[in-house]
Order: C-alpha cells, then sequence, then structure tokens
C-alpha cells in the first residue's frame, strides 16, 4: 500500500512539473526558429548577441525551419504558440499569411527606417511579397560546376544542364518541381517573359517535362540543401543547382575544385515572421527584435558571416569583408551586377497557385 | 446449502468480492497514468488526425450564406450562377476577410482545382473596394437616420423592424459580431458597412417596409456579379463553383478519392489524368519493397540470430554488441554512411575498379565475375520480382543490374531500390535479429542431439526439429519490420532516389509543405487499414498466439 501511494505522488508531481514547465514561458526568454548550421550562426553574431547584451533577452534558438508551417499550424490549433519569431522563405511566409497564422506588419510603422532615411517600404522596394513578411535576405538557387571535371570548355550558360554532350555525368537538381520547370523551359527556347505564361498552359507543363526527359537518367534528385555541395567534393555530380551560400563555403571555405555558374540564377527571399496568437507582451518584444535585427546596419552584419544579399536597399553600401577569411563579400552576392547579369524572377503567386498541382505531375513524372 | 460466512459475519462470496473489487481498483489506479498518458497523447491525436481524412466544415463555415444560395444553381447549366449568388458571397467575403479566413478556405480549394488561392486572395483585397457604398449614400441622403449607429441598433434590437427586413437584420448581427470581435469596437457606436446597406437596398427595392421611409427608385443596382467578374474573370468559371458546391457539406470523401488516384467530380468519382495517378503505384510499391527488406532481415537475420543464440557465452557477447551497436546509432548517420559506401564514387565501386585494374583481378576475373553476379542476384532476387510485377505494368527499372553487361561500369547502388533496400535492411535487421534469438534462446540444444541420434541428417534435424520451434521469433520479426518498414521516410528519402521512395514520403509531403493534412490524414487511414488487414490475415494463416518476442 506504501508503495502504491508513493508511486501515485511521484505520478502527481511528475504531472504537475511538466504542467508547469510547459506553462512557464520565461518571462525574458524568446525563442527564434532558423534553419540551423552557418545561416543560424551568422544570424547569431550579427543580431542575436548585440540583442542580447542590448536588452538582456535571453534567445533560444530552434532549428525548425523547414517544418516551421506545420508546426506552426500544429502549435496553432492546440492553442499553444511557443515561437516568438521564425524565419522563413517567402512561399512558406505567403501560406503563413494565408492560413492566418503570422502576424500582418505594419511596414512603414513597425520597422526602422534605413539609414539611408527612406522609408522601410521604399527600402525593401519589390521584395515586400506579403503583408507578414519581413525579408531578410535575398539568396539565389544557382549552379555550381566541378572545374575538373567540364573539359576545356567551363559552362557560362545555364543551359550547360542540359547539355549532356559537351558535359557528360551527373546533374543534381532539387527534387521540386520549382525552379526546374522554368530552367526547363528557358533553355527549350521560351523566353524569359513567357515562361509563367507558358507553363500555365498543359502543353507548357509537358513541353517542361519533355525538357527534363532529355536529361532525367543522369540526374540526382536532392532534398536537403547539403546533398548537392557534398556531391560535387564527391565528384558523384558535374554541375548541380544549390544555394548560393552553400557553393560560397564550399569554394571559398573548403577550397574544392567547384565554380559558381551564376547564369539564370532563381532569386528567393528569407525573412522573418511572427507568429500569430502570441500574447500583447511577447508580440512587442518580437517586434522589437524584428525591428532591430531588420535595421540596416544588422542586415549588413549579417553578410559578414555569410554569402547572401541584405534585403535593404541601403544596407548594400555597408557590405564589408568576411569576418574570418577577410575577402570583400560583394563579388559573391547574388545581387552583385557581375553575377545577376542574366537573373530569374521566382513568381511567388503563381506558384502559389500551381504548386500542389504541379507537385503531384512532377512526382508521377519521376516516379515512371 | 449453507452459506459460507467470514469472520465478520458477512457472506463469504460478497466480502471476497469486495476485497477483489479493491485490489482491482488499485490495480486501475496504478495503470491509470500510463492509461491516461496514452488516450490524452496517442489515441486521441491520432483519432483527431484521422478524423481530418472526412472533415470538411471550412466551405460551409467561410461560405455560409453562399453555400444555402448555391443549392438552387443548376451546375449543369454550364452558367456561373446569378446576382443572388453572388450577393451571399459578397457578404460571406466581407466578413471572411475581417476574419482573414478567405484565404485560408482559398488555400483548401486550391487543391482541388488549381488557381482558386490566389482567386480568394485577390476577391479578399477587392471586396472593399466594391461600388457598393453608392447605396450607403443614396440611403443616408435620403434620410440622415441611417447614419446614426445608436439609430441602427435601435432598430435591429426591435422585433416588427427584424421581420420585415430578415436579410438586413441577419448582416447587421453577423457585422455587429465582427465588430466586436476583431475591432473590439462597439457596434452600437459605428455605422454599419457597405454590406449592411446592400442588403437594405436590396430588401427595400423588393419591396420590404424600411423603418424609416426610403425612396430608393433612382438608385441605380450595382451587380456584385459584375464587380466580382471585375475582380477576377474566373468567379464567371462554372468549374470554379463546381468546385465549392461539390465541397460544400461539412464532411467529404474527397480525400479518400484523392488517395487512391480518383477525384470527386460533379457525378461522384472519376478517375483522374494519368499523368496525375501516383498513390496507388506508392501504396504497390510501398507493399512490395517492405515484403522483400522482410525477407532479407529474415535470410541475413536466422543465421545471426543461430550463432547468438548457440555460440559459448563469451563469443556471443561480442557478437551481441556487434548486433546493437549501429542499433545504438543514429538512424542518419547510418544512412549516410550507406551513402559513403554505395555511391557512384563510392568505397564499394572504387574498390571494384581498383580490383579490375589489378593483374590477378584480371586473371581471376571470369571467375570472380561469375561469383560477383550470383552474389549480386541473389541480393536482389526479391527485388527482382518487383521489377518483373513492375514489367507488367509497363515501366521497368534498372534495379537488377548484370555486371558483366554494365561492362566493368560503376554500378548504381544508391538513389534507386536497391539502396533502399540495403540501407533499410541493415537499419531494421536488429529488429528481426533480436525477437528471433529471445526464441531461439528458449529451444534447447539436446532436441537437435536427440534428432540426430534417432538417425536425422542434418538438415532433417533443422528442418524438421529446429526451424518449427523459431517460427514464432520470424513471425514476430517480420511483423515489426514490416510495420516499421511501410512506415519509414527519412531512409527512402535520402537514398531512394527517384523510384526508392514510399507512401510515407508523400505523406510527411502533405504534412509538412503542402499543409494538405486532409489528404495525408486520408493516406494514413488507407496505410493503417492495410497494416491491419496484414495483421488479420496473419492470425488467420500463422495465428497471433505464435508469436513470441521473447520467453
Amino acid at each position: 500500500m506504501k508503495t502504491t501511494m508513493k508511486l501515485m505522488a511521484t505520478t502527481c508531481l511528475t504531472l504537475s512539473a511538466s504542467l508547469a514547465v510547459a506553462d512557464g514561458h520565461m518571462a525574458n526568454e524568446m525563442t527564434i526558429v532558423s534553419w540551423g548550421g552557418a545561416y543560424s550562426s551568422s544570424q547569431e553574431n550579427a543580431y542575436h548577441i548585440p540583442y542580447a547584451e542590448m536588452t538582456g533577452v535571453t534567445i533560444i534558438n530552434d532549428e525548425s525551419s523547414a517544418e516551421a508551417v506545420a508546426k506552426l499550424r500544429a502549435m496553432n490549433e492546440a492553442g499553444n504558440v511557443t515561437w516568438d519569431v521564425v524565419d522563413v522563405v517567402a512561399s512558406d511566409a505567403i501560406r503563413l499569411c494565408d492560413e492566418g497564422l503570422a502576424l500582418e506588419i505594419d511596414f512603414d510603422e513597425q520597422l526602422a527606417p534605413g539609414d539611408d532615411g527612406s522609408t522601410p517600404t521604399e527600402d525593401f522596394g519589390d521584395l515586400l511579397v506579403s503583408d507578414c513578411f519581413i525579408p531578410q535576405i535575398v539568396y539565389s538557387t544557382t549552379f555550381g560546376y566541378r572545374t575538373d571535371l567540364v573539359g576545356d570548355t567551363a559552362p557560362t550558360d545555364v543551359c550547360a544542364i542540359f547539355d549532356t554532350e559537351t558535359y557528360p555525368g551527373m546533374r543534381s537538381l532539387e527534387k521540386r518541381p520549382i525552379n526546374n520547370m522554368e530552367w526547363a523551359l528557358l533553355c527549350d527556347g521560351v523566353a524569359k517573359g513567357d515562361v509563367y505564361d507558358v507553363l500555365e498552359t498543359e502543353e507548357g507543363q509537358a513541353q517542361a517535362f519533355a525538357k527534363l526527359d532529355t536529361i532525367k537518367d543522369s540526374v540526382i534528385w536532392w532534398s536537403a540543401g547539403a546533398d548537392t555541395p557534398q556531391l560535387l567534393a564527391d565528384g558523384e555530380v558535374v554541375m548541380g543547382s544549390t544555394y548560393n551560400g552553400r557553393l560560397f563555403s564550399l569554394i571559398e571555405e573548403q577550397d574544392q575544385p567547384v565554380a559558381m555558374l551564376w547564369d539564370a540564377q532563381v532569386f528567393d527571399l528569407d525573412g522573418w515572421i511572427i507568429p500569430a496568437g502570441l500574447t500583447p507582451e511577447r508580440e512587442a518584444r518580437a517586434l522589437d527584435y524584428v525591428r532591430f535585427a531588420t535595421d540596416t546596419q544588422r542586415l549588413a552584419d549579417q553578410s559578414k558571416y555569410i554569402a547572401y544579399g541584405p534585403a535593404r536597399a541601403s544596407s548594400a553600401p555597408l557590405v564589408g569583408q568576411h569576418a574570418t577569411l577577410g575577402i570583400d563579400m560583394a563579388p559573391h552576392m547574388p545581387t552583385d551586377p557581375a553575377n545577376a547579369t542574366n537573373t530569374f524572377l521566382y513568381n511567388y503567386t503563381w506558384w502559389a497557385d500551381y504548386r500542389d498541382d504541379l507537385d503531384a505531375k512532377f512526382q508521377v513524372w519521376l516516379s515512371q | 446449502m449453507t452459506l459460507v460466512l467470514a469472520a465478520d459475519g458477512r457472506p463469504l462470496k460478497a466480502s471476497l468480492n469486495r476485497a477483489l473489487r479493491r485490489q482491482k481498483l488499485r490495480a486501475l489506479m496504478l495503470i491509470a497514468p500510463l492509461l491516461i498518458f496514452i488516450l490524452v497523447s496517442f489515441v486521441m491525436p491520432i483519432a483527431d488526425m484521422l478524423f481530418r481524412s472526412v472533415e470538411n466544415e471550412i466551405v460551409v463555415e467561410t461560405l455560409p450564406r453562399t453555400v444555402a444560395t448555391l443549392d438552387g444553381w443548376d451546375s449543369e447549366s454550364g452558367q456561373a450562377p446569378d446576382e443572388d449568388v453572388f450577393t451571399a458571397l459578397y457578404f460571406d467575403m466581407v466578413l471572411a476577410t475581417e476574419y482573414k479566413t478567405h484565404t485560408r478556405l482559398g488555400s483548401r480549394l486550391n487543391y482541388e482545382m488549381t488557381g482558386i488561392s490566389s482567386l480568394f486572395r485577390k476577391s479578399g483585397r477587392g471586396v472593399g473596394r466594391f461600388d457598393t457604398d453608392t447605396y450607403t449614400d443614396a440611403i443616408q441622403a435620403a434620410d440622415p437616420a441611417y447614419a446614426d449607429p445608436a439609430q441602427w441598433a435601435a432598430w435591429m434590437a426591435d422585433d416588427t423592424v427584424r421581420a420585415a427586413l430578415p436579410m438586413t437584420a441577419n448582416t447587421y448581427d453577423a457585422w455587429a459580431a465582427m465588430i466586436i470581435e476583431t475591432e473590439e469596437d462597439v457596434p452600437a457606436e459605428e455605422v454599419p458597412w457597405n454590406f449592411v446597406f446592400t442588403s437594405l437596398y436590396l430588401e427595400v427595392t423588393e419591396g420590404a417596409e424600411p423603418p424609416v421611409a426610403l425612396d430608393l427608385s433612382g438608385v441605380p443596382l450595382v451587380s456584385l456579379r459584375d464587380q466580382f467578374a471585375d475582380v477576377d474573370e474566373d468567379w464567371l468559371d462554372p468549374e470554379v463553383w463546381q468546385v465549392v458546391k461539390i465541397y460544400s457539406p461539412e464532411y467529404t470523401n474527397g480525400y479518400f478519392l484523392n488517395s487512391v488516384d480518383r477525384f470527386k467530380g460533379a457525378e461522384g468519382a472519376e478517375v483522374r489524368p494519368e499523368n496525375e495517378q501516383i498513390y496507388i503505384t506508392l501504396f504497390i510499391r510501398t507493399m512490395i519493397m517492405s515484403g522483400s527488406i522482410m525477407g532479407m532481415c529474415v535470410l541475413l537475420g536466422y543465421p545471426i540470430a543461430w550463432l547468438l543464440a548457440n555460440l559459448p557465452a563469451r563469443k556471443a557477447n561480442l557478437l551481441m554488441i556487434l548486433v546493437l551497436l549501429p542499433f545504438w546509432t543514429s538512424l542518419l548517420v547510418r544512412t549516410s554512411a550507406w551513402k559513403v559506401l554505395l555511391q557512384q564514387q563510392g568505397v564499394i565501386n572504387d574498390t571494384l575498379v581498383w580490383y579490375h585494374s589489378t593483374w590477378f583481378g584480371q586473371l581471376l576475373d571470369p571467375v570472380f565475375m561469375g561469383l560477383l553476379n550470383i552474389c549480386y542476384a541473389f541480393v536482389n532476387v526479391i527485388t527482382w520480382v518487383w521489377n518483373v510485377i513492375n514489367g507488367i505494368w509497363g515501366g521497368t527499372d534498372g534495379l537488377y543490374m548484370d555486371w558483366a553487361v554494365a561492362g566493368f561500369e560503376r554500378l548504381a547502388l544508391i538513389n534507386n531500390q536497391t539502396g533502399t533496400i540495403i540501407a533499410m535492411t541493415h537499419i531494421l535487421l536488429p529488429f528481426m535479429i533480436l525477437p528471433l534469438f529471445s526464441v531461439m534462446k528458449t529451444i534447447p540444444i539436446s532436441y537437435l542431439r536427440a534428432a540426430k541420434s534417432l538417425g536425422a541428417t542434418n538438415w532433417t534435424a533443422f528442418w524438421r526439429v529446429y526451424f518449427p520451434q523459431s517460427v514464432p521469433g520470424i513471425g514476430a520479426g517480420c511483423i515489426l519490420v514490416f510495420i516499421l518498414s511501410i512506415g519509414y521516410y527519412i531512409t527512402p528519402e535520402l537514398v531512394g532516389g527517384t523510384k526508392g521512395v514510399f507512401i510515407s514520403n508523400r505523406i510527411a509531403y502533405h504534412i509538412s509543405s503542402s499543409l494538405n493534412w486532409g489528404l495525408a490524414a486520408a493516406l494514413g487511414t488507407i496505410l493503417l487499414v492495410i497494416v491491419m488487414g496484414l495483421y488479420w490475415m496473419y492470425d488467420k494463416i500463422v495465428g497471433i498466439d505464435n508469436v513470441k518476442l521473447g520467453g
């Protein structure tokens, strides 16, 4: 009997203790969600450390951005949002905003003006793609190739991907229709401005798949950003698409025989959202953090640690040298004029509509 | 018959029952924490998740008036609905936009028809700018009482006014609730919005009696159908309306139809076009590949378990550690290690190429080639069956690869089904070995000796005496491995390429990326039913009492 009582008492204690922990979102802590790896440490250095010093807030890092949309929805349904600020890509931000899971931001009211005196709306310009999304960096999905495996003629054109005669060997592409469909059409003679109009039609989709069919047997499909750099380093592929920052660290930090192919790089955005349904106190603190972390100087600071372009126009002149390598970062930015001679703009709203449909078709095509 | 009494004078039976009941209660209380924990954290969430596969309340909750009026629309007419439906849509959209639920509905319906997502997003921005402000201005110009919030509140509290203007009362109530909830204002201090005046105008022009006489004869009708069409032409597309109508009930079998490559059309289930059929193929592939993995695990695990059970303790312990060590290593580490081993520039391929370049490789090639081919064929013998079956459906996959035919090319061992089967067999092998081991441990080796001393050959002794006793272990291992492998998605995602992925990869995609939880739930439910069906079959054929995890 005594043991029984003890057991029950312990159970009760454990239960109440765990409830207390779940409930006690400490007053001076905030949870910031990001992607992990080099990207998170660039944010740690540029934003978290100075902000913590300034305010005394303890910042808890959570590396769940890849599942942020699903987790936020689950938290919202459970009525217990434990995240304060979340780093997501623009398309996810649009989805979160559509689902009512992210807070709408009044950009001019709630963000810091640019150092050059511009209002936030002017400073971010076209990059404000959703009412809930505060852009942070511009990154691009682009190609890297093995300098020792491409022979004498280094590729300068994105269509080298489809040219298996000049560049035999495997390529790596992302396992999703986005970007691949656009590149296929571009290399099949569709003008840049017409890509999405063509892709809206059944024939256009068939055309893109037919073009991808020509290289289907020489493609390794990746689903994690680290795959292509690894495949390039191992010599498994001749060329492959990934995020430009990953290629930067492969080339500059790890010194691999790899070079960038910037042609038809696809710009994309990454930035912050604040979850809907926070208590007013937490919401105010999250807004305060975001205001600090997206001002002109902070955005420029981040580019010291990682090769992604700051989202504010006013930050561009402040981009300096890499914090440890001491090389100029400007030429490694996707937005650098020399790299951005031929860029492709990813159409968020178009993909928000066509993503479900094309993804299904893409999966069928893959499994054929 | 005399009643047996206990010491306290009560009948023994009642007394016993009481004591037993108390014991039962105590036992129940002891397991109560676990029971409640399992109910709350396991059974309820799963049931809730599975329920999403049929739940579809979002349409009727977001567009209640539209759904009600849409009943009268003939979906066969080939025409978009008339003004009434658009009026209802206008009211619903204004409210949904304020509650920020319209885009949510848009993403929901976009799963069924591409383009609805942006249609709703655009219309949400558009409804605030409709020309219905002309009604407001005209009505307020006709009588300033209509610009007085307090007056409005008084009318709407009056039953005779409400009876005369039912639609206006309805929109006013919805507006008032919205003002309180989203703007946190007091309705009696705010002038109603344009859509309330719209319903007042419509009712008055149809002859209803307003609280204060209104002459609206000079005010032209603003066609809401045209207003919506101005925002987006798609509103005039009858297909959009068909989707809204088909998905207006609170419960739908649409997700289940989607998960078997059908869709819910106007006349019930219809087959999807061929370039959208994926799930049935994936279900079959998942079953066959899980079966192959299970078979590989039996083949590889049985001898190891036998060794474990029959070697001297010291050697057996060492072997046990070797079995358990990978078991304790992170799944991702093991999967990545297989990548390093199996890729084209990986360890295995490098070794084969090096071997071929050496003089003894050249010399022994004819012999080793034959041996290697046999090994390779053996490894793939079960999956080869899959290939044959797949061949019947048209698509063949270079899974079984003849090294001699390939002519010393590097083998494609990863990013295909071979990769998934090799990596998953390795990962799930302990789940086969451990139940087998614990069953074999209980089989006395003296039985084998007895059989042999009675004249049985080694084979007969094993097959007739030892093997039947180890079957419960095989059963337990097979169930464990099979059920675990049909739910696996990380390993197939990493090493499976395009043809080595499972249905669970699609479920994961719909949970975390497309947010189509309804479809994910339907796929999950089907998977669960299949597993339960197989379990039932196993019970019928082998008998579940024959399964032992140990002892």
